[in-house]
């Protein structure tokens, strides 16, 4: 393992003027610390994909199959009937260049084909020669290539540097989505058993356990019940959650990472004291234990077989509806994808907050509602009680995960409830944020050890601006809706802006909620003194 | 196809955008205009010249340059007070619309309008010069 | 090298043109038969484009939302950059297809002392992209009049407008201007701006080139060489009616101007021109984001290995009952 860059070697090592030599005769250098390690031939088998062998992207030999051109324009073939996507978007590209500085990656390190035109070029280039006639009969001056082992090794350590986040599809003119031809690249990849061990290994597990850290039933339930200790620790109140309830109202999915390590753990008790407090009658799943879904990240098969679990485990328990935590692509499956593979959901209600009465319509079809549409619904009826000067020693400001953002459009409600339960709350530059907000660096998969150099450069968009909010108004903590957000910001906010924490909304909201019969609380749910009443926040 | 029926109708508009100029002369007898050269004053001239090509110019130079000549003149009339012009081959003209170029066309209808419809153009000529009052003919 | 080659190609198509006319005398054959050639070809080409990608289905429902979702009723979803009906599909269809909605947007990342990257506006593609293509209809438009016997009232206000400044005569038509500023504009920034000179194929800078021949081939007619329209209208119009003629002494710059034009028809549904069509096609621009109201079919989903609960169950049982966990079967 190479050293890992210093946050002043990234800037220096950025250039955003290309090279002099065209990007076709520029060959791929698998760099040290860009890149993640290969998918073990453990995860694979237990996934049943094929090529299933343990290999070393770094080695000249990847071993693959005798036949591996054939699979992948096969595979290639194949797609392009399936998705109209994939096709339009490998023909109407202008190449105008819109995209070229929206995307993260490029941005923090200013390699030419991190460039989202450049990265779709990648692909369509060989489309072009083994699909259209032009390519055919012009070859390179038609903007086409042969498809041999470079190019191969090529689309692989790219299209693992792409988070699929969606920023340059909302500049694009006609909307062409990277995000469709990465997912299309590593499906292709994936053919060849050329997947990433950190996407193959959660994705293995959860297919096999229920969730991707692979945690067992007594593991989740010990895991909860640590963060039940603490909890009657700050607020005196013993919780007992229900696990696997059959005759309870509602689901809850949230992604696993909250289940096991902080930040993440922290939303987790918000959840946990949110539903105690409200008396609700839900249940978690130790089998649908997952809200997230690397198999997303793989291909759409594996993506709908892990997605299955949620609502089949809602049928088995025979719940009326489905409430989803915090979590970025998660809900990019729940919204875009889940009723279509897994649906129709006819066995479940139309979603219906037994506490205000509100009828979800927005989620009539999937039965499933984001959490931060139920408690801005809660606080809108003025049915929580709050105390947001207890978050007064944070000065806040808020990230929209790429998925929930251009994927869904959730964008006010988690804004209105920070609203209701913090009293220093600032936005990063409007072009950072909403629609057009920037990937945490790490998403899709990549939020892996060895890669370190390559979401710190792909974290540097975000970090910068945070580091703006943190230099004008003293912020001081990075509030999101997405699991993978608090790791990854976490370490990105370490390394760019140290200073800054990463929160989960409702652990602020755990923290601002005045339960019943709670003792008066001395710190917040980090064990952390609350900030002195009335008198200045300790910073 | 999937979605077809909104995609047949945004082929369909396509297609109607695409043909527009077949399906709109249907029915219209479309024919190359002629402008008559056919004036007294014309006559006259082609009698003195014993030639057809009697303009100003060259008949294939007014086709194409007319209306260069006629602003030239007029900035010519109006900006410099030049009122005298000398033809390519050495016959001397007043610059003049009304009274040169009306005196032997005094048709406007059948000579300046059979075109400039047919082309559909509207030169502004006439929002400062009076029309030339005609006899009879149709436009 | 494919900014020269594609050049290249365009002189020789002029060269050929002029050649074609003026050496071998070939008028009925760049008069008639190589313009009708190439609408046949652009009209069946166009249709069997669309008809190719319609034939591929959507699978799964993925606008790029840009906005606030329909969500609780009292906050404000914003119907048009993040639609969940048909109405809201179509304005935003209709601001993305005439006034480019996403490219308005479009910014520009710098990465300056501090260090900080810094994002400014950048409305200059925008701009010039909206002015090429505006004019590029209006000068389509304009051009009604040489393929329409009695010319509709419409084109005629057209011309009027577009002529109003009286400059000239002919008049001056402002859009040709625009026109040509606007495609040179776009030309200049692919040799100017180092990432999109890099991303620049041949088939990006050809019918740049392409255009900007036609552009200057109309222009040098209309303005300074001179054909006789009534001439060019008599062919044109023969060819509107199937009844073509080739008068007599129509200028070589009239042929290259057409011969120009039939390349770009003929070139056009090969090309990323299609764009035009394609960009009513795209799903993540032509679907309303109501996935979780309304199941969206995907004609090809198959049954795929699950790992079922009782499959779960029998990994786990003993250690979910030790738990407390309950389970199915005791």
């Amino acid at each position: 393992m190479a050293k890992e860059m210093k946050p002043n070697e990234i800037i220096q090592s950025i250039n955003y003027t290309p090279p002099a030599k065209p990007w076709m005769e520029l060959p791929v250098e698998i760099k040290p610390g860009m890149f993640c390690w290969g998918a073990k031939a453990k995860s694979l088998n237990i996934l049943g994909l094929p090529n299933a062998r343990d290999w070393n992207p770094s080695h000249e030999d990847w071993k693959l199959p005798e036949n591996w051109k054939d699979t992948v324009l096969e595979g290639m073939a194949d797609r392009l009937k399936k998705y109209r996507s994939f096709k339009l978007f490998m023909d109407i590209c202008v190449r105008c260049g819109a995209c070229a500085d929206k995307c993260h990656f490029f941005l923090g390190s200013g390699d030419p084909k991190n460039m989202p035109v450049l990265r779709a070029e990648l692909m369509r280039s060989v489309y072009r020669r083994y699909f259209t006639t032009p390519g055919k009969l012009l070859g390179k001056l038609g903007g086409a290539r042969d498809l041999d082992i470079n190019v191969l090794k090529e689309w692989w350590y790219y299209f693992f540097q792409c988070t699929e986040c969606r920023r340059c599809s909302v500049f694009c003119p006609y909307g062409i989505d990277t995000a469709e031809i990465t997912i299309m690249g590593r499906e292709m990849l994936n053919l060849l058993g050329l997947n990433i061990e950190w996407i193959a290994g959660p994705a293995s597990a959860c297919y096999m356990k229920g969730n991707h850290l692979g945690l067992e039933p007594h593991t989740i339930k010990s895991n909860v019940e640590f963060m039940l200790d603490d909890i009657e620790t700050v607020t005196g109140i013993k919780i007992d959650p229900p696990f696997n309830k059959k005759g309870a109202d509602i689901l809850f999915v949230t992604p696993s990472g909250d289940l096991f390590a902080d930040p993440g753990t922290y939303t987790c008790m918000g959840y946990l004291m949110l539903f105690h407090e409200l008396g609700l009658n839900y249940t978690w799943s130790t089998y649908a234990s997952e809200g997230g879904n690397f198999g997303f990240f793989t291909s759409n098969e594996t993506a709908k077989r892990l997605n299955y679990k949620i609502y089949a485990e809602a049928k088995r328990l025979g719940v009326k509806w489905i409430l989803g935590g915090e979590c970025g692509h998660m809900w990019r499956v729940l919204n875009q994808y889940m009723d279509t593979w897994n649906g129709p959901a006819d066995f479940l209600e139309v979603p219906r907050s037994p506490i205000t009465g509100t009828v979800f319509e927005n989620a009539k079809g999937t039965k499933m509602v984001h959490i931060a549409e139920f408690t801005a619904d809660l606080i809108r009826h003025g049915k929580l009680k709050l105390d947001p000067s207890r978050n007064d020693d944070l000065v806040v400001t808020y990230h929209d995960s790429c998925n929930t953002a251009r994927g869904m459009g959730i964008l006010e409600e988690p804004r209105y409830i920070i609203r209701n339960i913090c009293n220093n709350f600032y936005e990063m530059p409007e072009d950072t944020i909403r629609e057009k907000t920037f990937c945490c660096g790490s998403g899709s998969g990549l939020n892996a050890g060895e890669d370190m150099d390559l979401r710190m450069k792909g974290g540097l968009a975000r970090a910068n601006a945070v580091r703006y909010v943190q230099q004008r108004y003293g912020v001081n903590m990075l509030a999101n809706i997405c699991a993978i957000d608090r790791a990854a910001l976490t370490t990105s906010m370490n390394y760019w802006c140290p200073g800054v924490g990463v929160t989960g909304v409702h652990e602020m909201v755990a923290n601002a909620l005045v339960m019943k019969g709670e003792k008066p609380r001395e710190t917040n749910l980090r064990g952390e003194p609350l900030p002195a009443k009335g008198g200045e926040g300790n910073v | 196809m999937y979605n077809g029926g909104k995609i047949i109708i945004g082929l369909a508009i396509f297609l109607g955008i695409a043909t527009l100029p077949f399906f709109s002369n249907i029915g219209t007898a479309v024919k190359r205009p002629e402008p008559s050269l056919d004036t007294p004053v014309i006559k006259e001239v082609q009698a003195q010249l014993g030639r057809k090509d009697v303009c100003v110019e060259p008949k294939a130079f007014m086709q194409a340059n007319h209306m260069r000549l006629l602003n030239e003149w007029r900035d010519s009339a109006l900006r410099q007070n030049k009122r005298l012009y000398i033809s390519s081959d050495g016959r001397k003209f007043t610059i003049s619309l009304q009274n040169t170029c009306m005196h032997c066309h005094s048709n406007k209808k059948e000579f300046c309008d059979r075109c400039h419809n047919y082309m559909a153009v509207k030169p502004y000529c006439w929002d400062c010069h009076i029309a030339p009052k005609e006899r009879g003919g149709q436009s | 090298m494919s900014a020269f080659v594609s050049f290249a190609a365009v002189v020789a198509l002029v060269l050929l043109a002029i050649l074609g006319v003026k050496g071998a005398g070939l008028t009925g054959l760049f008069g008639v038969a190589i313009p009708y050639a190439a609408l046949a070809i652009f009209i069946v080409g166009f249709l069997a484009r669309i008809v190719k990608w319609g034939r591929v289905p959507v699978p799964f429902r993925i606008p790029t939302t840009c906005g606030q979702q329909k969500s609780l009723p009292w906050i404000k979803q914003n119907k048009i950059e993040n639609p969940s009906g048909t109405l809201g599909v179509l304005a935003r269809m209709f601001l993305e297809v005439f006034f480019f909605r996403s490219l308005f947007r479009n910014l520009k990342g710098e990465l300056r002392e501090g260090p900080k990257i810094a994002y400014g506006s950048d409305k200059w593609l925008w701009m010039a992209g909206l002015a090429f293509h505006w004019t590029f209809l209006i000068i389509l438009i304009r051009h009604l009049r040489f393929f329409i016997f009695n010319v509709p009232p419409a084109v005629g206000l057209v011309e009027r407008l577009d002529s109003f400044l009286q400059i000239g005569a002919p008049l001056l038509y402002i859009t040709d201007v625009v026109f040509l500023a606007a495609v040179l504009f776009l030309l200049i920034r692919r040799f100017y701006i180092p990432q999109v000179k890099y991303i620049s194929l041949a088939a990006d800078y050809f019918p740049l080139f392409l255009i900007l021949g036609i552009g200057c081939s109309g222009v040098l007619m209309r303005y300074f060489l001179k054909v006789n329209v009534v001439g060019v209208k008599n062919l044109t119009m023969g060819l509107a009616t199937f009844n073509p003629v080739v008068p007599q002494g129509l200028g070589t710059i009239f042929y290259v101007h057409l011969f120009l034009i039939s390349v770009l028809f003929a070139y056009f549904p090969f090309s990323k021109l299609m764009h035009s069509g394609g960009v009513f096609l795209s799903p993540t621009r032509n679907l309303s984001n109501n996935s979780r109201i309304v199941r969206h079919i995907n004609p090809w989903n198959y049954p795929v290995h699950v790992h079922t609960y009782e499959e779960y169950e029998n990994d786990f049982r003993e250690k979910m009952k030790a738990a407390g966990i309950p389970v199915e079967k005791e």
